[in-house]
């Protein structure tokens, strides 16, 4: 009964997001005004419907439901229950139907808690949101349906792809998808502006809040898929420029320059067009990249299965959505007056600037990924990798740093450029000191991007803090802190990521038992392998005693895990990790002679990637606390005061 | 001019709307296994990809002997893990040559004073057209050539250390 009372929540889900898009539509272009009453309490109402049948999905899962297909296709009766609920997106359908969750609660959210945007603006907001989600309600009832019974019911699931089976399965999708399908309310919001024609400061004081938290979002979920690829895959490696990731990464930049384009025309009222342009640009990158993903055009470590009926129905959405916002946009925008002049030096240049630069990388990264698509229309078949977007992205993204150093420190409206450089004298003395060291220590060891990607670091790191300088810190408002926080995080990441390409020592050893090897400053003793057994797994696992200088020693166990239910093997990485650095160790096969592969990676300074990327949304969090503390400060007064 | 931006969007994205649409009509051939198998090999020439090794041209790979042709990068980490294993059938005399992909002559000498050089010589296929024409989709790959000059076997992955009396058997059956 589960199965089927999920699948009728969905279709009510649907029923009401059809109901809610004619309202509007009514309401607005024919003038109804009383339909529109009801719109908030039917937006309210299709999230949690939506809820519904997403934690109805769960307990199919949690129960071990075999007479629904995607349950026996995804899961197994022996797992552990982690994973049996977080594997409820391990999948094509899941995963689907937690997007359209995540699109129906943030309608949901829009619908109750936004207060400052007009009416007819909120109304078209929420018929857009509803637009959206039918195309994708649509999707899933016609063309994925999670709740798809089999009969007779399987005697147990085929399992989870045991690389998934790990708690970064629990939070990395959820959050990912919650900034990523949080970005469609930007998108609604852009919709929904350029129906009422009122792009104004106002209006992007509203969309802020939704950026924002979309935004945080969506970092933190990039932040620990990243981190979950790197100690999972057993590579050693953090990034691969996989087109999945960088379906991820293109929402991201987006969504970054969106955040700095709402605020110049939140503080400034500049740059109307170009804020709704990127709203819109945001999302769309979402929905291209869940094609990317889900169609099998591209081939991507993430496979999910491929089915061509599907990729044609997402092609079909993409097309009516980011088409149809397109044109209202071409259509529209030449309403939307231009907004406040500014100064060619000036912060606003600056965080145009910024959103140029962005918007180049963007650009590359996406032309990179499409890239073999291309020349395949064309009949050549190549394949584009991490060297191309190394080396195109990486240069670009360094001087983006730059200039996120010298822009919170130069004024709005006009600024002096000799003021300006004052200001950025401490960065660039501490950028030459820097380049200086280097040079000395590591001239021609260090390739030319890790180099500079130290020295930018460095320079940026002090620059970001810079604005706090001779200021009344207790006075200095929350927002203020959030962002240089965030701009802390940029360079604290920037650096792990140079230190591990510059400095990290790799050892590839074929070891005895009773063996040690020597990596770096770390000596490790091969102790023993043993076989131990897990929930739904075996595993020979090896015992190694890391001992750095006189330290005590520390156990490490690296594992070759073996699965019954999905008959693989997954490496298991041992990691320990120290202020300076991370101790990586896999354990690979064993040789005809009995020698064991290690191999073994000394990675300093590698955490701070990940330690960035979490400044980077604390950074968001403070800025988005801030803003709204601000606002409900200025509401307190006011009634006070009335 | 303003109008032509205004609609730039809608038109870049139409171009990639074709993109998609033309890339899902096709047929799927993404999953490349070489039907080269049993076939001579494509000719090509390629330059020298490392400093102290000579470029590689198809017509020297049909010298009467089998030998292995290894596609790597310095850039892809299952190759450094394959390495000693390409190192233990060189000691055992077999003959490899090989052909870098996507890659740079500082990075490969690089590449190959830290893993070792098991190489006779070494072509830089800068835009993977070689690989394709091979029939191979990644890094690492390879193929047992025989004498004739002609693919025998195709290994797609890296090679571990229990496959290497299978390459040994392969190349001895190619004789």
């Amino acid at each position: 009964m589960i199965a089927e009372a999920g699948l009728i929540a969905l279709w009510l889900a649907f029923a009401l997001a059809l109901l809610q898009l004619t309202l509007v539509g009514f309401g607005l272009a024919g003038g109804k005004q009383e339909l529109l009453g009801s719109v908030r309490p039917i937006a309210v109402a299709q999230g949690g419907l939506i809820v519904i049948a997403f934690a109805l999905l769960i307990a199919l899962f949690l129960r071990s439901d075999m007479s629904v297909l995607l349950v026996v296709n995804n899961s197994h009766s022996m797992k552990p229950w982690l994973y049996k609920f977080a594997g409820t997106w391990g999948n094509h359908e899941g995963s689907m139907l937690l997007w359209v969750t995540v699109m129906g609660v943030a309608g949901a959210a829009v619908a109750l808690f936004e207060r400052a945007l007009r009416r007819d603006t909120h109304m078209a907001t929420l018929g857009g949101q509803a637009a959206i989600s039918l195309g994708f309600y649509a999707f899933l009832l016609f063309a994925s349906n999670p709740f798809a019974r089999i009969d007779p019911p399987a005697a147990d699931g085929q399992g989870l792809n045991p690389l998934l089976q790990d708690p970064g399965l629990a939070f990395h999708p959820p959050t990912l998808y919650l900034g990523y399908v949080g970005l469609s309310v930007a998108f609604s919001f852009a919709i929904g502006a350029l129906l009422t024609r009122r792009v104004d400061a106002a209006f992007a004081r509203a969309m802020r809040p939704w950026v924002l938290g979309a935004w945080i979002l969506l970092t933190l979920g990039i932040t620990a898929g990243s981190y979950w690829a790197y100690y999972e895959l057993g590579w050693g490696g953090w990034w691969f420029w996989d087109p999945v990731e960088n379906a991820s990464l293109m929402p991201w930049l987006a969504a970054t320059a969106l955040l700095h384009s709402v605020t110049v025309l939140a503080t400034r009222d500049a740059l109307r067009a170009w804020t709704v342009m990127l709203a819109v640009i945001a999302f769309s990158m979402s929905m291209v990249g869940t094609f990317l993903v889900r169609s099998g055009i591209l081939t991507s470590v993430h496979a999910f299965a491929v089915d061509p009926e599907r990729g044609t129905f997402i092609l079909v959405l993409l097309g009516f959505y980011i088409g149809g916002a397109l044109a209202l946009f071409g259509w529209r925008v030449g309403a939307v007056r231009e907004g406040a002049p500014f100064e060619l030096v000036s912060r606003e240049t600056m965080l145009v600037v910024n959103n140029l630069l962005l918007t180049v990388i963007l650009g590359l990264v996406l032309i990179g990924t499409l890239y073999p698509l291309m020349t395949e229309a064309f009949g050549h078949k190549v394949s584009v990798g991490a060297p191309y977007f190394d080396r195109i992205a990486g240069p670009i993204a360094l001087i983006l740093m730059l200039v996120m150093a010298a822009g919170p420190l130069t004024r709005w409206r006009r600024d002096r450029l000799s003021v300006v450089a004052r200001r950025l004298l401490v960065p660039a003395v501490i950028a030459i000191f820097a380049v200086a060291l280097l040079a000395w220590v590591a001239w021609g060891r260090i390739g030319v991007l890790p180099f500079f990607g130290l020295v930018v670091a460095l320079a940026v790191g002090a620059g970001s803090i810079a604005p706090l300088w001779k200021r009344n810190l207790r006075r200095t408002p929350l927002f203020t802190y959030g962002m240089v926080i965030a701009h802390l995080g940029c360079a604290v990441s920037l650096a792990g990521m140079a230190c591990d390409s510059a400095f990290t020592v790799e050892k590839l050893a074929a070891v005895r038992v009773g063996d040690s090897v020597q990596a770096g400053d770390w000596t490790l003793q091969f102790n023993r392998i043993s076989p131990i057994a897990g929930d739904n797994w075996t595993a020979l696992q090896a015992d190694l005693e890391a001992v750095r200088g006189g330290g005590a020693p520390v156990m490490l166990h690296p594992q070759s895990r073996f699965f019954a239910s999905a008959a693989t093997t997954t490496t298991e990485a041992a990691l320990l990790t120290r202020w300076n650095g991370q101790l990586y160790v896999v354990l690979g096969q064993e040789a005809e002679d009995g020698r064991w592969q290690l191999r073994i990676w000394w990675k300093p300074f590698v955490t701070l990637i990940w330690l960035g990327g979490i400044l980077i949304a604390l950074g968001g969090a403070l800025a988005l606390i801030g803003r709204e503390r601000r606002g409900w400060q200025l509401k307190w007064r006011e009634r006070a005061a009335a | 001019m303003r109008k032509l931006l205004i609609w730039l969007p809608l038109g870049l994205f139409l171009g990639f709307f074709a993109l998609f649409a033309s890339g899902l009509l096709k047929p799927d051939d993404r999953v490349i296994t070489s039907k080269l198998v049993g076939k001579t090999l494509p000719a090509f020439s390629l330059p020298a990809a490392a400093s102290d090794r000579p470029g590689l041209v198809s017509t020297e790979l049909a010298t009467g002997k089998p030998r292995l042709l290894n596609i790597f990068a310095s850039w892809c980490l299952p190759c450094a893990a394959e390495a000693p294993q390409l190192l233990a059938l060189a000691q055992e005399g077999v003959e490899i040559d090989a052909i870098a992909i996507r890659d740079a002559r500082p990075d490969v000498d690089r590449f190959l004073a830290r893993y070792g050089n098991p190489y006779s010589r070494i072509g830089l296929d800068a835009r993977s057209g070689v690989q394709i024409a091979l029939g191979s989709s990644g890094v690492p790959e390879s193929f047992v050539i025989d004498g004739k000059g002609r693919i025998v076997y195709q290994h797609v992955g890296d090679i571990r250390a229990d496959d290497v009396p299978m390459i040994l058997q392969r190349l001895k059956d190619a004789r």
